[in-house]
């Protein structure tokens, strides 16, 4: 109880509550824009919370990831066009509804499902938190490698059809986080004489270049989209959210898959989502309709995407491990305010981890009532053209890549990077992999230096219980990936022994 | 198992225009930076293989080699999509959008960030193709709130015109601390 209200002593102020409101209503808006989404929010607004103490800037950075995929589901039901890319899979039964004259009735199950997966998976973890603040103590330096190396492994092999790509991506992020000034033997690498590398490249700079920078140039190369505008309807949305009680059951096992992959570092939401997505259907008494307006497959997708965001927390405040870019920005908010995550913050900081998750329910609570009011609004943001918003966008950009030390240096390097983004979103590839590869890397080189001046022999890196677990999951995934690849391979020559034998 | 343009995707399949340029300059830059490591890195005779200032560089543009070279032979390997050189095309398009945002940045210490602000806005909007007025003035709003919003009220590190030094002194005091 002490601990509930010295958490609720660190949010009872008019600062985190402004910076609350505004993050949420804020994600909705960016979510409802397709082609800006959170992480582009995200990377504008990270510079400008550097200033704000660390609750305050975070509030305003959960409030955009927790509530952007609300505002997602808005274009992906009702112009077939997902707002985030986690929203992707919504379009699958949105749209289709929204062609049957349903869009309210579907604008609601998403804002009740997107709900319900947000408050499962809070209280789920408030519910955990005592657990995770045991656990969180026994992870030392090769605990945290470990688990950094299964984020990246994760990272790498959750890229279905892009496993390549994301690893040859995941390598070079970890190779930027060399460039500079080697912290522990003071010597140069990949400098080139060049003073601007010595304290290496900004994270912030490649964050702002690979997501904002890179999402107006692609805005601007693309042609403007025009949606035409669907009937909506006057049907009040509290009837329709009480339709989720009658699928409740995917709502909840959508929601605990969602917790399960959000507390994995590197696996997030689209796999919860393919995971929900698959369940609903292989246990739907129609799944024939899975994919042309199934409410059951809506309500799978929404629960699962936005039970992720507080789960995806857990390895970021307990060992400081990001799952995902989003966290990983959030991660430099910590680092600039010397606060560092990791198990001695979870274990002796549990107010301040407490007032985060409830600033998460306070952020559902708001969101929701804010789209019952205000969709019909919302939808008017949809009809921003393309272009016009690459241009806010580059605006908005500058002042993050600017703002930091008035460098010109800052903007060619962000400039660059932002090129570099464009050019892998054009070709489909992933941006996720650089960044990760950025923060983790850092992250494990230090805990490889530290845990081997320990380690004896090999077998000692992994003697320990948590270790053991932690590696063999690595092996295990590797492993799989590799019998899933094997197994596609040998039905794929099946395929054309069979057209050919019957041509 | 193909896939629609028509059709939301999470996961992409195929080949697009440019992906093996882009893999085999990836490649080069990966095998470039390799050659350079002798160089670039130090080895510390008297330190283990974990503390060595060399073996994450390694490590990583072993990684970045590897699997860019596996990924340009499969990509090789699959049916291209023709339209190579119009996408590299494409991307050299974006340095002119590079240019106009670095044009505003080298403007700002000159002019000032409100001027710089709104001349950007306006004139990349009619750049872009947006001539009636509601756009312009939409344009220029949205300049205007950029800088009351960060400028004025959360007071970022933004520099002062030269350009502002011209207004009376207590005008230009109120100009460079809040435009």
């Amino acid at each position: 109880m002490d601990l509930l209200l010295s958490s609720f002593d660190i949010i009872a102020r008019w600062d985190v509550i402004a910076a609350l409101v505004l993050g949420s209503l804020g994600g909705v808006l960016v979510g409802a824009l397709p082609g800006v989404g959170a992480a582009v929010a995200i990377a504008i607004m990270l510079p400008a919370t550097f200033m704000l103490e660390p609750i305050v800037g975070l509030t305003s950075l959960l409030g955009i990831y927790g509530s952007s995929m609300f505002g997602g589901a808005i274009p992906a039901i009702l112009v077939n066009t997902p707002g985030t890319p986690v929203n992707a899979l919504t379009t699958y039964d949105g749209f289709p509804m929204t062609q049957r004259g349903e869009a309210r009735r579907a604008l609601g199950l998403a804002y009740s499902a997107s709900f319900f997966g947000g408050i499962f998976s809070i209280v789920c973890l408030m519910l955990f938190a005592p657990v995770l603040a045991k656990i969180a103590p026994m992870f030392g330096s090769r605990e945290i490698f470990l688990a950094a190396l299964l984020g990246i492994v994760l990272v790498v092999l959750t890229h279905r059809g892009q496993v390549l790509a994301a690893a040859m991506l995941a390598f070079f992020g970890i190779f930027l986080q060399t460039v500079g000034l080697e912290g522990k033997g003071y010597t140069q690498r990949y400098t080139f004489g060049q003073g601007w590398l010595q304290n290496g490249i900004d994270l912030i700079v490649v964050v702002l270049g690979i997501f904002a920078i890179s999402q107006a140039l692609v805005l601007f190369l693309d042609k403007d989209k025009s949606f035409p505008m669907p009937h909506v309807g006057k049907k009040g949305f509290f009837k329709v959210m009480g339709e989720l009680w009658i699928f409740r059951r995917i709502a909840v096992v959508g929601s605990s898959f969602g917790v399960f992959c959000g507390m994995i570092p590197g696996v997030g939401e689209f796999m919860s989502q393919f995971m929900s997505y698959s369940y609903a259907q292989s246990t739907s008494k129609t799944p024939e309709l899975f994919g042309k307006g199934n409410p059951e497959g809506l309500i799978a997708s929404e629960v699962a995407n936005n039970s992720v965001p507080a789960a995806a927390m857990v390895p970021l405040l307990a060992l400081g491990i990001p799952g995902e870019e989003l966290t990983a920005m959030m991660l430099a908010v910590f680092y600039v305010h010397n606060v560092i995550p990791g198990p001695a913050l979870f274990a002796e900081q549990m107010d301040f981890v407490l007032a985060l998750y409830m600033c998460l329910i306070i952020l559902n609570v708001l969101v929701v009532f804010f789209l019952f009011f205000a969709t019909d609004t919302l939808m008017k943001v949809m009809l921003i053209p393309n272009r016009f918003l690459g241009m806010m966008i580059l605006t908005f950009s500058l002042i993050g890549v600017y703002s930091l030390r008035n460098s010109l240096t800052d903007v060619f390097v962000a400039s660059g990077f932002g090129v570099f983004g464009m050019i892998l979103k054009r070709l489909d590839y992933p941006t996720s992999p650089v960044i990760l590869g950025i923060v983790l890397g850092g992250l494990m080189e230090d805990k490889l230096r530290t845990a081997m001046a320990r380690v004896k022999t090999p077998w000692d890196f992994i003697d320990r219980p948590i270790a053991f677990i932690l590696f063999s999951m690595i092996v295990i995934a590797v492993l799989l990936h590799c019998w899933t690849m094997w197994k596609a391979h040998q039905g794929k020559k099946v395929d054309e022994l069979h057209s050919e034998t019957g041509n | 198992m193909t896939q629609k343009d028509d059709e939301p995707h999470v996961f992409p399949l195929g080949r697009k225009p440019g992906e093996l340029l882009f893999c085999a300059a990836f490649l080069m830059f990966a095998a470039a930076l390799l050659a350079m490591m002798g160089w670039q890195t130090s080895w510390l005779p008297r330190a283990n293989l974990a503390a060595q200032p060399r073996l994450w560089p390694a490590i990583s543009l072993s990684g970045m080699a590897l699997f860019g070279f596996i990924l340009w032979l499969r990509t090789r390997s699959i049916a291209r999509t023709p339209g190579r050189w119009q996408e590299a095309a494409v991307w050299l398009r974006a340095l002119e959008y590079i240019s106009w945002y670095v044009v505003y940045v080298v403007c700002i210490p000159f002019v000032g960030y409100l001027p710089s602000t709104i001349l950007f806005c306006v004139l990349l909007t009619l750049r872009l193709g947006y001539r009636s007025r509601m756009a312009l003035l939409s344009a220029f709003g949205f300049a205007l709130f950029v800088v009351l919003t960060f400028k004025t009220a959360f007071n970022v590190k933004m520099p002062g015109g030269a350009l502002y030094d011209l207004a009376p002194s207590g005008l230009r005091y109120i100009l460079i601390r809040y435009f």
